[in-house]
């Protein structure tokens, strides 16, 4: 028995630096769940291209990307929200640099059951009915129904994105904070009376929710999320950047796997996914990276 | 002489080394297991302390809003997840004690030696079952069972957590509560069918109550298994921060909590420090309902001698 454990030990103790290697070689991402299929997907195309290359990717939420990040434990943190002051401030304690890189556009889609008449709102009845304000669909011309609100929870960078664009207040303490995009689109597809936000990629050729048009203010024009010349334009209010944040100026293994996302083929699989490719402002922007 | 004195001395010298260095090994072992307790416990305590300075017990233990990264004013109430954390565990409580002791009393009493050898092991399996996958048929199966059953939007309430938490608790209180059984003298059980008691009245007058220290074991463990679970809940009850008015309501436990904020929760903020709060009275809250399950089991071992 001695002999065996001591075989064990021995052969144990040696596999460890070659976990040294692996953990060299591979990039650790890190953070929205907004972001993962997408940044899964690219990162599944890259290692294609690039065998020998290793990309990790695990969700967590935008809040835990950014931490992970600050706390020296990833390499790219995945964000669908901008990251805070407190979290810069934190970063530089810790020696760390954050810098911002944006690989698409997403559409914050509202959605609803599709058996619900209401198709259209208002950014204000969205603050309203998210802040619990609005409880009964028959007040925005629905039904006579209460309102089932579906949201994320804290660690989410679109439960920020949307507190501060849309509530510009705190949330209804009655409303359901799910894990992921997945759960809120699977749970108002049984919902007749539920309403809430996703990113857009989690809502391409999904039956049995339907997108809700939102117009900025009363009377103005309602923009679908689903329709790219709305996004282009800035005419759907709910548009944001899905950016990844890294330490510093870009390492080479990371580097390239943030060229291949910003490079055509990149774009492609964005688009394929049902986000938008990143606008020329931000392409500029990422410019200063020497992307 | 003086050899055979050396040679015996030698002998009895090597095996005493040898125990008591088994018996060091072992004293290492039960000191570690208590200081790695004692040092969970100070952890707790020691990064709570902040939290008590800088949020104070009233607003800790007196409001019901928990809501750090709120837009308006950061809140640290942990009434409401309390409050659902006990409706919970207490909900699966009532499902699986009646439940787990009724089929502890037919495979120990009742079944036929062929449906025990299959069923034991069936309901030893089902404490394998991963969390996460019993949250996962919460959602998709019981979910929507409960919303159909009480006319709901959705069954993402705490009656699906608390029948979640019953099929995770059951396991532990039916083997446990079995063993107990089984292990009542069979004088009893001879006692009172002399005296001419059903085998039904003797089971629930006399091997039941018998028993009882080791249900109530069986039940507290599991009661512990309840209050401590985190990914089932965090699932299956729709986590919604207010303050439950029903069991029909969506909850927010306390575990939960923790799992959800402490992963993005920057370190030595004071959200940080609440939420290890949160953790010293799930510790302390456990460690109560151990405490009374010795109590109890030390009074009922006093009545049976």
């Amino acid at each position: 028995m001695a002999r065996w454990f001591r075989i064990v030990l021995i052969a144990w103790m040696c596999l460890l630096p070659a976990t040294e290697v692996f953990a060299r070689n591979m990039v650790q991402v890190k953070g929205s769940d907004t972001l993962i299929n997408l940044v899964q997907k690219l990162a599944e195309a890259y290692m294609q291209k690039n065998p020998g290359k290793i990309i990790a990717v695990t969700g967590g939420g935008s809040g835990t990307g950014i931490a992970a990040l600050v706390n020296g434990k990833c390499d790219i943190a995945n964000s669908s929200r901008l990251i805070k002051d407190k979290e810069i401030a934190q970063a530089r304690e810790r020696k760390i640099d954050p810098k911002r890189v944006v690989i698409a556009i997403d559409g914050l889609c509202v959605v609803t059951n599709a058996k619900n008449p209401v198709d259209k709102l208002t950014m204000d009845q969205l603050g309203r009915i998210f802040r619990g304000e609005i409880k009964n669909w028959k007040e925005v011309g629905g039904e006579n129904r209460p309102i089932t609100l579906y949201g994320r929870q804290s660690n989410s960078g679109t439960y920020d994105f949307f507190m501060e664009f849309v509530l510009k207040g705190d949330y209804s303490s009655k409303m359901n904070q799910m894990n992921g995009n997945a759960q809120i689109v699977e749970a108002i597809k049984q919902d007749l009376s539920g309403i809430g936000y996703v990113g857009v990629g989690y809502v391409r050729d999904t039956k049995g929710v339907i997108v809700v048009k939102v117009a900025a203010k009363v009377g103005g024009y309602y923009g679908s999320p689903l329709n790219q010349q709305d996004v282009d334009t800035g005419k759907y209010p709910l548009i944001r950047p899905l950016q990844q944040y890294i330490n510093g100026m870009p390492k080479p293994l990371i580097r390239d796997f943030l060229a291949f996302e910003l490079s055509k083929e990149g774009q492609e699989i964005v688009k394929q996914e049902g986000f938008f490719p990143i606008q020329p402002e931000y392409a500029k922007l990422n410019k200063n990276l020497g992307l | 002489m003086t050899q055979r004195t050396e040679d015996s001395s030698k002998r009895t010298w090597r095996p005493r080394r040898k125990e008591s260095a088994i018996h060091g090994l072992f004293l290492l072992n039960g000191v570690l297991v208590v200081a790695v307790l004692l040092g969970i416990f100070l952890l707790l305590v020691v990064t709570s302390i902040p939290a008590f300075r800088e949020i104070g017990l009233r607003e800790f233990l007196g409001n019901t809003n928990w809501n750090p990264t709120s837009f308006v004013r950061p809140s640290y109430g942990i009434l409401a997840m309390l409050v659902s954390t006990f409706m919970v565990t207490l909900g699966a409580l009532a499902i699986a004690v009646p439940l787990g002791i009724g089929t502890a009393a037919y495979l120990s009493e009742v079944a036929s030696r062929r449906v025990r050898e299959i069923a034991k092991p069936v309901v030893e399996i089902l404490a394998g079952i991963p969390s996460v996958v019993i949250g996962f048929l919460g959602i998709v199966l019981v979910g929507p069972a409960i919303a159909r059953l009480f006319h709901l939007p959705n069954g993402l309430n705490a009656i699906n957590g608390s029948i979640l938490l019953a099929i995770m608790a059951l396991p532990t209180i039916v083997s446990l509560t079995e063993d107990a059984l089984r292990s009542v003298p069979r004088s009893y059980e001879e006692a009172s069918l002399a005296l001419g008691a059903t085998r039904w009245q003797t089971l629930i007058r006399v091997k039941i109550p018998a028993a009882s220290s080791g249900t109530t074991a069986a039940c507290m463990l599991g009661m512990g298994r309840a209050i401590g679970e985190t990914m089932t809940v965090l699932m299956a009850t729709g986590c919604a921060p207010a303050m439950p008015t029903s069991f029909l309501d969506s909850v927010r436990t306390m575990t939960a909590t923790i799992a959800i904020e402490l992963g993005e929760v920057p370190y030595n903020t004071t959200h940080y420090y609440a939420l290890f709060t949160v953790g010293l009275v799930l510790f302390i809250i456990t460690f109560i309902v151990n405490m009374v399950s010795d109590v109890v089991l030390r009074k009922y071992q006093k009545v049976s001698r």
